[in-house]
């Protein structure tokens, strides 16, 4: 590969060795013409340079310091095959109606990560360069990850069709609620919450985030309280449930002592917090896989990386890295509900989730075509400030493979936590009919809802209760290509 | 966890309710699905119906034209589908004014010889039935003795449900129905077949429409051992055979579909040859047609290849009476003679 | 007791027309459907009784309405399901399952516990007609 500089010019071979500081184009870092192999990674970041910074030679710099480089020239760099080490960065889009704002596409090659490691892949591509002073704000839009590297991970423990197998449930999203309130329960009143949500008709009950082992419940009372909760709804209605038993702990031993302790009381399902990291996720996902537990993962913290247009990691990337690393659930939105998301946007996290082919599409935010080759999918968990009320939104954006969580829409019912399932149930029950039966769902959502809530004073009561609850707000994150409309 | 007396918002009185424990749905009002509720309400005495109109909506109008450009001549049967048409049609009506109330059977029976259209016909019938919603897919199934009686004890009803679940909602088309029935052999499995295929056609009429097919002298005796079959079909449709001229018309439709020509002289081998295989055994109307053009296609590809010389689009286009010529259909006025044309030899291929 | 398996077990029951819609989804789909039976509501009782093979290449609801009538006829008292089945390639699963008929009782499940070492209890969940043998469940209905 010929040594170029920005404009393309060849430099002399001398010249790229001689000590001292050069721009990280001219170290080879900029190269217009590669064309990206098979086996590349291709990063996609969003880059705002400094004042003066040339966006290609910004590009080259993020290239150089997500691989190779540093920041001076070394001549130890010829001991290497340098030209197989270095990203390369060979495009740089304008983003369309931002000022100084830049698509970067950096390649990588498939040696630079370690076969089935999502810590050595983020510590290249994440590690130093997001506090890079020559850039203002830099993100990580989107990823191209090869076949070949795909399939050195695990990938889901069980995956979606293995979960309905398992639980023996088809056709519909499955509901859930988390437990509220989310801190002060004592493990006796809190399995009275899992009980009465399940019989009621929701499939879940999950732990929340912040629930791991505080002492107004230690984490072994809970799960106690909470299979009693579960193995009574399951007495009550013939139907396979779980209770997402929370794991997270502060070493790696604590838990597998959670988890292993929720395989001997009879959990289906286990969680886990994305503040766990990588690796122990990966473990955890290994471990799910050999114990035939379903594996939740509640984002916790995710948007400190995602939420800024112009700086971090967004979304979609993350939820590749979780679909690498091997979690059956994972919360990606609801468009409806509290939490940030604007529709395009959500669906195109939900087709990486859920494909196993997914197309570049501009306007759903994604930059590649993403072969998953067989890796089973990830089901989806919406979550936050959504009830059944919204039934066919939910339905119309998320689909059918999916977790409705309806923590307040399920314990906030007036005529109890049950009564709050059976309405959520009800209401999703009669929506898939209404769809399979060829109506207009969407357009007749209410009519749907309203008839049968006459069968269902359950349902009544709830969109009595909330019918009119929306959360219109504009998404901080959106996709540059189209105007989109923010709010439902 | 007291239930209060009402709840907030809620016009249900609170001893109505028992949080969720009532059996799902069991407190069920009655059917009330939208369908029930726009239930096909009768028209008043003095109200109109714009006929034109409704056969317009239909679009059964694309169906005699797809009738008219697949099929030459048929003039009596396109007649009868036509009558068939304006029946249902009428008929549609009647029923929005409360007259008609049973759902008219509508299983027919196709008698001709092969190769006049009974299929392409069966073909159109399912469309038409369809789109005079007299059918709910419209798709046809065709069926001989095979797919339908089977082998052993047993294995026929299973053999002839499957064939018929596959037709539902269109029309099962059954070919040489008669073999269905042995004379000579009164276990035979087809009687079997006869009987759920009976029991079919009267019960569930409104989910498939049965057309038997075959030549006419046969299915007259076929109907005169099963009165029961007989008495099921509401029309018989004749399909005669093809005239010289119609079978000309049918032939020269077919080349220019594939790209072909006739010249001038071969025009008139093409007519001669139809006349001579009119006159032979094992004439099969528009299929024989059909095949001979196949056979002069072979022909004429072989001459191109043998001539040493370059073609033009002309060459690879005409059709020269040489190319029928080679038939055994001319070798001899004895139709069993045989003929050195390799082409000619394959007995399937007769024409 | 009414157990809550399936698609639609909290709506009320689906007439024939509501489930013809249904299976006409799954048709036009091109899911294949099956009808299944059992007197063994147990939720890991996988393998119902299969009322013959899955029907393959069909167009229209009537013949598997048919086979869910004829389903019912034979086994009066017993739960019997309609499945339909998705053969796409990354899904090779069922895609809606839903109950068409259940007993005239559903005497439901006995929980049994088995208290063990440290206060944790080991369930079990036992359909009360399992205590009888096959045939002579649900008022001796076969």
């Amino acid at each position: 590969m010929a040594d170029t500089d920005v404009n393309g010019a060849k430099k002399k071979k001398a010249d790229r060795w001689s000590a001292g500081v050069i721009p990280y184009a001219e170290m080879g870092y900029w190269m217009p013409d590669y064309q990206p192999k098979d086996t590349d990674t291709i990063c996609a970041f969003r880059i705002t340079p400094q004042p003066g910074v040339p966006p290609e030679e910004a590009a080259a710099a993020v290239a150089g310091e997500s691989s190779t480089a540093t920041w001076t020239v070394v001549w130890t760099d010829r001991l290497t095959n340098y030209e197989t080490y270095q990203a390369k960065a060979f495009k740089v889009e304008q983003v369309p109606n931002a000022e100084n704002q830049y698509i970067a596409y950096i390649a990588y090659a498939i040696d630079l990560f370690e076969e089935g490691s999502i810590a050595n892949m983020t510590s290249s591509i994440i590690g130093n360069v997001f506090g890079f002073k020559a850039l203002k704000a830099l993100r990580l839009e989107d990823m191209r990850i090869p076949l070949h590297y795909i399939k050195t991970f695990q990938g889901p423990a069980h995956g979606i069709i293995m979960e309905r197998e398992h639980l023996n449930k088809y056709g519909r999203p499955l509901l859930g609620a988390t437990t509220k309130p989310k801190l002060g329960l004592s493990a006796r009143n809190y399995g009275r919450v899992v009980y009465e949500a399940l019989r009621g008709g929701l499939d879940f009950t999950k732990d929340d985030e912040n629930i791991n082992s505080q002492p107004f419940m230690r984490w072994r009372d809970r799960y106690l309280y909470s299979m009693e909760g579960v193995n009574r709804a399951m007495e009550a209605t013939g139907e396979i449930k779980g209770h997402y038993l929370n794991v997270t702990a502060a070493t790696m031993e604590d838990m597998y002592e959670r988890a292993q302790f929720a395989k001997e009381v009879g959990s289906v399902i286990i969680m886990i917090d994305l503040t766990i990291g990588f690796t122990a996720i990966q473990s955890m996902a290994k471990w799910a896989r050999a114990n035939s537990m379903i594996l939740h993962l509640h984002r916790a913290g995710y948007a400190t990386y995602a939420r800024q247009k112009n700086h971090g990691v967004n979304f979609r990337v993350l939820a590749k890295w979780m679909r690498l690393a091997g979690v059956d659930h994972i919360h990606s939105g609801t468009v409806v509900g509290k939490l940030e998301g604007d529709p395009n946007m959500i669906r195109g996290y939900y087709d990486t989730l859920r494909l196993l082919k997914v197309e570049k599409n501009p306007r759903l935010g994604i930059y590649f075509d993403q072969d998953w080759g067989s890796m089973p999918g990830v089901m989806p968990v919406a979550s936050g400030g959504i009830h059944a009320g919204q039934m066919h939104d939910l339905l119309h954006y998320l689909g059918e493979d999916v977790v409705l969580q309806f923590g307040g829409g399920t314990i906030g019912h007036p005529m109890g936590i049950a009564a709050g399932a059976t309405a959520n149930r009800v209401a999703v029950e009669a929506m898939i009919k209404a769809r399979n039966e060829g109506r207009d769902y969407r357009k007749e959502g209410d009519d749907i809802l309203k008839a049968a809530a006459k069968h269902s004073r359950e349902l009544q009561v709830a969109l009595d209760t909330w019918g009119d609850i929306t959360f219109n707000y504009e998404s901080t994150d959106t996709p540059d290509v189209v105007e989109t409309p923010t709010s439902v | 966890m007291t239930p209060p007396d009402r709840l907030p918002g809620s016009k249900i009185p609170a001893s109505r309710m028992n949080f969720g424990m009532s059996r799902p749905g069991g407190n069920s009002a009655g059917p009330e699905s939208p369908e029930e509720a726009e239930k096909k309400e009768t028209l008043a005495p003095d109200a109109k119906i714009d006929l034109a109109k409704e056969r317009a909506e239909t679009g059964i109008d694309d169906v005699f034209s797809a009738l008219d450009s697949e099929l030459v001549g048929l003039a009596p049967v396109k007649n009868r589908i036509r009558e068939i048409a304006a029946l249902l049609l009428v008929d549609r009506a009647r029923a929005q004014f409360g007259l008609s109330t049973s759902r008219p059977s509508l299983h027919m029976c196709f008698t001709g010889s092969p190769g006049t259209g009974k299929t392409t016909v069966a073909m159109r019938m399912a469309d038409l039935l369809y789109r005079l919603g007299y059918l709910r897919r419209g798709h046809l199934v065709s069926a001989t003795r095979d797919d339908l009686v089977g082998q052993y004890v047993g294995h026929t009803a299973p053999k002839t449900k499957e064939v018929l679940k596959r037709a539902m909602g269109g029309v099962l088309f059954i070919d040489e129905a008669y073999y269905l029935y042995r004379e000579d052999n009164e276990r035979d499995y087809g009687q079997e077949t006869i009987e759920i295929l009976l029991q079919v056609m009267e019960n569930q009429r409104e989910d498939l429409v049965v057309i038997l097919a075959g030549y006419k002298d046969r299915m007259d005796s076929f109907f005169v051992s099963n009165p029961g079959m007989s008495s099921r079909i509401a029309h018989h449709i004749d399909f005669p055979d093809y005239t010289l001229d119609e079978l000309d018309d049918i032939g020269k439709l077919m080349i220019r579909a594939e790209g072909y020509q006739f010249s001038p002289e071969a025009e008139k081998t093409f007519r001669e040859y139809l006349d001579r295989r009119m006159k032979q055994p094992r004439f099969a109307n528009a299929r024989s047609v059909r095949n001979a053009i196949e056979r002069a296609r072979l022909r004429h590809a072989s001459r191109l290849m043998g001539a040493e010389q370059t073609v033009g689009k002309d060459e690879l286009t005409t059709l020269l009476p040489e190319d029928f010529r080679g038939s055994r259909v001319f070798a001899n006025s004895d139709s069993s003679a045989d003929s050195d044309d390799p082409l000619a030899s394959d007995d399937s291929l007769a024409d | 007791m009414h157990i809550t398996q399936g698609t639609f077990s909290y709506l009320p029951d689906l007439t024939d027309d509501e489930i013809r819609k249904q299976i006409q989804y799954a048709l036009d789909n091109g899911w294949p459907c099956s009808v299944e039976f059992t007197d063994d509501p147990h939720p890991r009782n996988v393998y119902w009784e299969m009322w013959g093979l899955p029907m393959f290449d069909l167009e229209d609801a009537a013949g598997v309405l048919a086979e869910v009538n004829a389903c019912r006829k034979a086994k009066p008292e017993h739960y019997i399901r309609l499945n339909a089945y998705d053969a796409s390639y990354g899904k090779q699963t069922t895609a809606l399952s839903f109950i068409v008929q259940r007993p005239s009782e559903e005497p439901g499940f006995r929980l049994d516990r088995q208290e063990w070492h440290d206060r944790t209890i080991r369930y079990t969940l036992h359909p009360y007609v399992a205590d009888q043998p096959h045939g002579e469940r649900y008022n001796g209905h076969k």
